[in-house]
């Protein structure tokens, strides 16, 4: 089993969602984040005064998956999340060492 | 019957003067209530009260961090209350009992000797006292901008109680009640010393006092919510109605044209100071153009019962435009933590607006005033402006070195990164 871990433009979510559905990866949990890394940031303007915003608002989109299904559950999210722009974001996948149903007490690739 | 002629005549005479009083429009006399001017005044003090809770505690609040919107609130409801008390106590008979030059007299302290039939010109005395109180209440509270986010509530509260007291109610006497300002001639329709620059002075005062907050300027400390201020500016620009035409203390062409330049004034300044700033930042801001409203509106106070549309419009640009380099640029460039810039808009504002109105009063400018030369009336005008600058500066500081001593005016640096609303009041604004 791995933990894929997405950030991605708030915007891509619905699709992401949508074409996750498709290859049949039904779960997730999403929690909006701020990040950057070559994107650059904003100015906002207080009083006269121009300050930089280097945190940009994204969206973190996790998925734990089976192992056959990983690599197309990462090529989905590429083709879904991506507008070829900076800031499109990454995608990690990490190792599961457990996952359990808690209704059922279900382990494994079962409880997925 | 005996045909009493002498008689038949009184009556018939009687008759007349009966018939021509009742189709006569109402005259309003000294000595008389008027229900008309009641009516409005009535009104206008809750426009009034209004300005405060909410307008002003909104407009702040909104432009303080998350974690210390409470504590706006909390400090504009908590001045409304003590206010209202110490008024009741001191304040009214100090602003306006016979006294001498500098302060009034203790005869009416508690309201003493102001009955349902007691009158102020055409209006119950005892509702002029009530619309003068609003007043008293915000002034106070357009304070706690320049100390915003670090001062702790129980030295608040003292400091403001006794600034109302010891520093608002004799700048009161001097030009509203029949103190040496007024006998001067000094022209201050609605408040632009007694209320924006002595709030103003005092908040600069207090911003030096207790220093800068941790991080400033550095950190960015943005507003939590420029909705909620929004809302305020946007309720103190209707209250406002009442604070500058309700002055008038009667409903006539004077309230009317007060309502009229309040208005232009305003116009003026929001697009003013938002052209100011799209020249100069490339993009206007909401902060900016209801920060320039309000600065129309405390330049307007001292002028609106003395200048026409014409001078309203040249008072609203210049204030707009004055008032954005003070809060900005000028801001900046001396160092001071005026947070929410009572300063800057009050205080520069009210000062401008005390000179101009020297200036657009005269007759020949389009004004209602009867002055000398403006030359003379601008003088005057300094005369006041600088005497209330001085006075609430020194009075201020010593309050503030008075209190700092029993209470502590300062929160800790730690209480001050928590945040205000869990460290005074043990609540949060928002629970979600």
């Amino acid at each position: 089993m791995k933990l894929v871990i997405a950030i991605i433009k708030p915007g891509r979510l619905e699709e992401v969602r949508e074409a996750l559905s498709q290859i049949g990866v039904t779960g997730m949990t999403v929690s909006e984040v701020k990040g950057f890394g070559r994107q650059k940031g904003h100015t906002e303007l207080y009083r006269g005064a121009e300050y930089t915003i280097d945190f940009v608002p994204k969206v973190k989109m996790e998925t734990a998956v089976d192992d056959d299904l990983v690599d197309k559950t990462v090529s989905t999210i590429v083709s879904a999340a991506g507008t070829g722009k900076i800031g499109d974001g990454k995608i990690f996948v990490l190792d599961l060492q457990e996952a359990v149903r808690i209704r059922t007490g279900e382990s494994g690739s079962e409880a997925l | 019957m005996i045909w009493n002629y002498a008689s038949f005549l009184k009556k018939t005479r009687t008759g007349i003067l009966t018939l021509l009083f009742l189709f006569l429009p109402a005259v309003a006399r000294a000595d008389t209530l008027d229900s008309g001017d009641t009516a409005w005044i009535i009104t206008a003090t809750a426009l009034v009260l209004f300005m405060t809770i909410p307008g002003l505690a909104l407009f702040y609040g909104g432009l303080v961090r998350t974690k210390n919107v409470l504590s706006v609130l909390m400090q504009c409801f908590a001045i409304t209350a003590l206010m209202t008390v110490l008024w009741v106590v001191g304040g009214y008979t100090i602003s306006f009992g016979e006294g001498n030059a500098f302060m009034g007299s203790f005869e009416k302290a508690f309201l003493m000797g102001v009955t349902p039939e007691s009158l102020s010109g055409t209006i119950p005395e005892i509702l002029f006292s009530m619309f003068q109180l609003t007043f008293a209440i915000i002034t106070p509270a357009l304070i706690i901008g320049a100390f915003a986010e670090r001062m702790k509530f129980s030295a608040m509260l003292l400091f403001t109680g006794a600034w109302m007291l010891l520093i608002y109610s004799p700048v009161c006497h001097w030009v509203w009640g029949g103190g040496w300002l007024m006998n001067m001639g000094a022209l201050d329709f609605a408040g632009g010393t007694v209320v924006h620059i002595n709030a103003g002075i005092a908040g600069l005062m207090a911003a030096l006092f207790l220093g800068k907050r941790k991080g400033y300027p550095t950190t960015m400390m943005m507003p939590h919510s420029l909705t909620l201020s929004v809302v305020g500016a946007s309720m103190l620009w209707v209250g406002w109605f009442g604070f500058n035409a309700g002055s008038a203390l009667a409903a006539d062409g004077t309230a009317g044209m007060a309502l009229a330049v309040t208005q232009i004034s305003t116009g003026a300044a929001t697009l003013s100071w938002m052209f100011a700033e799209w020249v100069r930042h490339g993009k206007p801001s909401v902060l900016g153009a209801i920060t320039g409203a309000v600065a129309g509106l405390v330049a307007i106070t001292p002028a609106s019962g003395f200048v026409g549309p014409m001078g309203a419009l040249a008072i609203g640009a210049i204030s707009g435009i004055l008032c954005f380099f003070s809060a900005t640029t000028v801001k900046r460039v001396l160092g001071y933590d005026d947070s929410l810039d009572a300063f800057g808009v009050h205080g520069v504002g009210g000062l401008v607006g005390a000179m101009l109105t020297g200036v657009f009063a005269a007759p020949a400018l389009g004004g209602y005033a009867e002055i000398g030369s403006i030359g003379r009336q601008v003088w005057i005008q300094f005369v006041g402006s600088a005497a209330t600058i001085a006075y609430s500066a020194v009075g201020t500081l010593i309050l503030l070195k008075i209190i700092d001593m029993v209470v502590g005016v300062r929160v800790s640096e730690e209480e001050e990164a928590t945040g205000l609303d869990i460290t005074q009041h043990d609540e949060k604004g928002y629970n979600y």
